[in-house]
């Protein structure tokens, strides 16, 4: 029997009764559109509440620089001065799972403007990405410095609101100049508002220049103090017994003779090997976090020249809880829709195996008949499956464009996040051929063993 | 040369512990082109025959040869391949799709032939059969707008749609009237005249018997006379007269 007569002669038998027809397909037609405006809806959320936890910092990475140890004393996470720049610019470029990076310098001084004073939580030397790398892109007046400013060790800066309300009581800082360190830098924009961050720090009390700038101008002459009134007298304990740090031209060490915070501020002098604090790395989806740390660790192995059974002069560090939380609340909602579109889908089913089971005992004579004049068992059973399944597929055609539409409705009403999902779109189809073959079955298989005799005599 | 060759065929049906033997050891042979009527009182059998010699039952024991073949022992499969293609079977109760128009009943046993008939063909094969038996302009009309006769008709049709060299016709007339009856009858003779297509019809009316080539009746699943002269009618006693008002299957 051709496949295109079986078809015509299933279209035609569900056309006899088409009330019937349209009732059960109803059950296929409410599952999936529900299926599919679940999806959709489902999609949208989950991609919102994702956007919403990454902003919080889920997919970041903070890569430490290692710990510097001499004669066996530790000075703890973070000493080893082993983070470059370029580390930085070679995990943006090699390191596909990572989607920005942004090198830091941190110091924590006083900053005046005028006659007020403030001692930010924390005032962060880095590039542009750096906003990008913490999802904070939209500024709330002005506009971030540029990668032309880092370049120019440039006297610029951008604040968080808790500088403008504290240095500034609130009045637009743009253009005004506050004074870190005795170094002037002219404010180029505001930061929107972030809030406390999980642990509570206020991180909106944050002002960010060029790491450059920060570098040379300001913690040329500042490691660690706080009150810059006593800038020449403190310098990091750890300078007198950390023989590391000699290497490296960023301590205090007198091989020179010490300029003079002025002349170093003025003249900030070419540095062959610049250390930074950390290097802030974005990946490109929590998903892609275990591949960023692999290939980031692979990257600075190579750079660090560490062999293979040496230890890593650095560490990389992620918010594993928060990606638990993101990673486990998709999985919830999906596993959420997958039963109710199991559910919907089954009650469905349930529906077409009952009006097939109907049919067939209803349609028995007819059965017996085509038995009669020449129908093999195999032909009974594909023309019930096929109207079975033409039902299903027909059923789920119509759910896909009013759960289409469902979720367009919702979007343009309720103003909720849609996502249009082809998959859910190839899902749904297959499942509703699925039900129709596996639920179409057992009546097709119950019609096609009839006994053409019996079936012929039935009342 | 004979069509049909039954040696002691035997049916018996099982109902819970009980065996009724239904056909007791029957053995015929229909010459092609003949023209049988098979007479029996209700019960005796008659249905039961037909149905092994439309290879929609096998018997329980016995050799059936059609054509040469023998076919008792054929799966399901190769019965429905058989009635498909050389059996032709009208019932009683005419048995048309309902809901669907005399056209495309005519045309339903194409959908289980093997050899590709487009549609174009199949649609001239049906329209050629409707006009023969003079249904041509209700082609279109479902069985609940024809009449029995009609219905009977389309059925008939139906049987010749794949040119078979048997047709059999368990009480065809049983539901209708004498004169519809006697139109029915006369398509018969006429097919089997003009075709020499191998009828065989269960009847109970004198009138077609005396047509018949062969008489075969049928008493308590055994073959009583197989005498076409006739003689009288002492199967079963003289019951129905010349109009069927039996109703049996
Ligand atoms: N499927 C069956 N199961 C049991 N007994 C049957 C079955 N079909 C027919 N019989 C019995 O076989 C006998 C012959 O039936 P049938 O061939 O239909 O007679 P008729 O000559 O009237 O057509 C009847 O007694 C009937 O009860
Ligand atoms: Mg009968």
């Amino acid at each position: 029997m051709k496949a295109y007569r079986t078809i015509n002669t299933a279209l035609q038998a569900l056309g006899r009764n088409p009330m019937r027809a349209t009732l059960t397909a109803l059950g296929i037609i409410i599952g999936v559109a529900a299926v599919i405006a679940m999806m959709e809806i489902g999609k949208g959320s989950s991609a919102a509440i994702e956007r919403a936890i990454s902003s919080m910092g889920a997919n970041n990475l903070l890569i430490h620089p290692g710990t510097a140890a001499s004669g066996g004393v530790s000075f703890g996470g973070g000493t080893a001065t082993t983070l470059t720049p370029q580390d930085c610019e070679a995990i943006l470029q090699e390191c596909p799972a990572v989607r920005s990076a942004a090198p830091d310098v941190q110091a924590r001084t006083q900053v005046i403007y005028g006659n007020r004073n403030w001692v930010p939580l924390s005032i962060n030397g880095s590039t542009p990405a750096y906003l990008d790398v913490r999802s904070w892109t939209d500024m709330a007046e002005g506009e971030m410095f540029t990668d032309r400013d880092v370049r120019n060790t440039s006297k610029v800066c951008v604040v968080g609101q808790t500088i403008v309300r504290e240095l500034f009581s609130g009045a637009s800082p743009i253009d005004k100049k506050l004074r870190i360190q005795n170094v002037l830098f002219r404010v180029v924009g505001v930061l929107s508002s972030k809030g406390a961050n999980m642990m509570g720090a206020d991180q909106d009390d944050i002002i960010l220049a060029p790491w450059t700038t920060i570098k040379y101008r300001v913690m040329g002459t500042s490691l660690t103090n706080v009150n810059q009134s006593s800038s020449s007298s403190g310098s990091s304990t750890s300078t007198e017994v950390n023989s590391l740090n000699r290497l490296y031209p960023t301590s205090s060490l007198n091989l020179y003779p010490v300029p003079s915070p002025t002349q170093m501020a003025d003249t900030p002098q070419p540095v062959r090997f610049t250390n930074v604090d950390h290097i802030l790395a974005c990946a490109q989806s929590s998903d892609e976090i275990p591949l960023a740390i692999r290939q980031i660790t692979e990257l600075l192995r190579e750079r660090h020249r560490i062999r293979p059974n040496e230890a890593e002069d650095f560490s990389i560090r992620n918010m594993t809880e928060m990606t638990k939380t993101l990673s486990s609340t998709s999985l919830l909602m999906t596993n959420l829709l997958l039963s109710v579109a199991l559910i919907s889908l089954i009650v469905g089913g349930v529906g077409i195996m009952n009006i097939m089971l109907v049919s067939v005992t209803e349609r028995t004579r007819e059965i017996g008949l085509r038995m009669a004049v020449g129908a093999r068992s195999k032909d009974i059973l594909m023309q019930f499956l096929v109207e079975a399944i033409v039902m299903c597929l027909a059923g789920g055609i119509i759910g896909i464009l009013a759960g289409c539409g469902g979720s367009y409705l919702v979007t343009l009403l309720l103003r909720w996040p849609t996502e249009t999902s082809l998959t859910a779109i190839v899902v749904s189809v297959m499942v509703s051929a699925t039900v129709g073959i596996s639920f179409g079955f057992y009546p097709a298989w119950k019609a096609s063993k009839l006994d053409p005799i019996e079936a012929l005599r039935y009342e | 040369m004979p069509l049909i060759e039954l040696r002691d065929i035997c049916k018996t049906y099982h109902i819970g512990e009980l065996d009724v033997p239904v056909l007791k050891g029957v053995s015929l042979s229909v010459n092609e082109g003949e023209l049988v009527a098979l007479m029996g009182a209700s019960g005796s059998g008659k249905s039961t025959l037909m149905n092994i010699l439309g290879c929609l039952d096998h018997p329980t024991s016995g050799e059936y040869r059609l054509g040469g073949q023998e076919v008792s022992r054929l799966s399901a499969d190769g019965r429905a391949l058989l009635r498909n293609q050389k059996i032709g079977f009208i019932f009683q109760n005419f048995n048309l799709l309902p809901r669907t128009s005399a056209l495309e009943n005519v045309m339903l046993p194409l959908s289980y032939t093997l050899e590709g008939l487009s549609d174009r063909e199949a649609q001239d094969r049906a329209m050629t059969l409707l006009d023969r038996v003079g249904l041509s302009e209700r082609s279109h009309h479902e069985p609940s707008q024809l009449s029995g006769g009609q219905q009977q008709r389309v059925a008939i049709a139906r049987s010749l749609i794949n040119r078979p060299s048997l047709l059999l016709a368990d009480e065809p007339t049983g539901n209708l009237d004498s004169r519809t009856s006697a139109e029915v009858l006369h398509m018969f003779q006429e097919l089997n005249q003009q075709e020499a297509i191998t009828i065989i019809i269960v009847t109970h009316d004198l009138q077609v018997a005396m047509h018949a080539k062969k008489i075969v009746r049928i008493s308590d699943g055994q073959i009583v006379d197989g005498d076409p002269s006739g003689g009288g009618l002492q199967v079963g006693g003289i019951v129905e007269g010349y109009e069927s008002s039996d109703v049996t299957t």
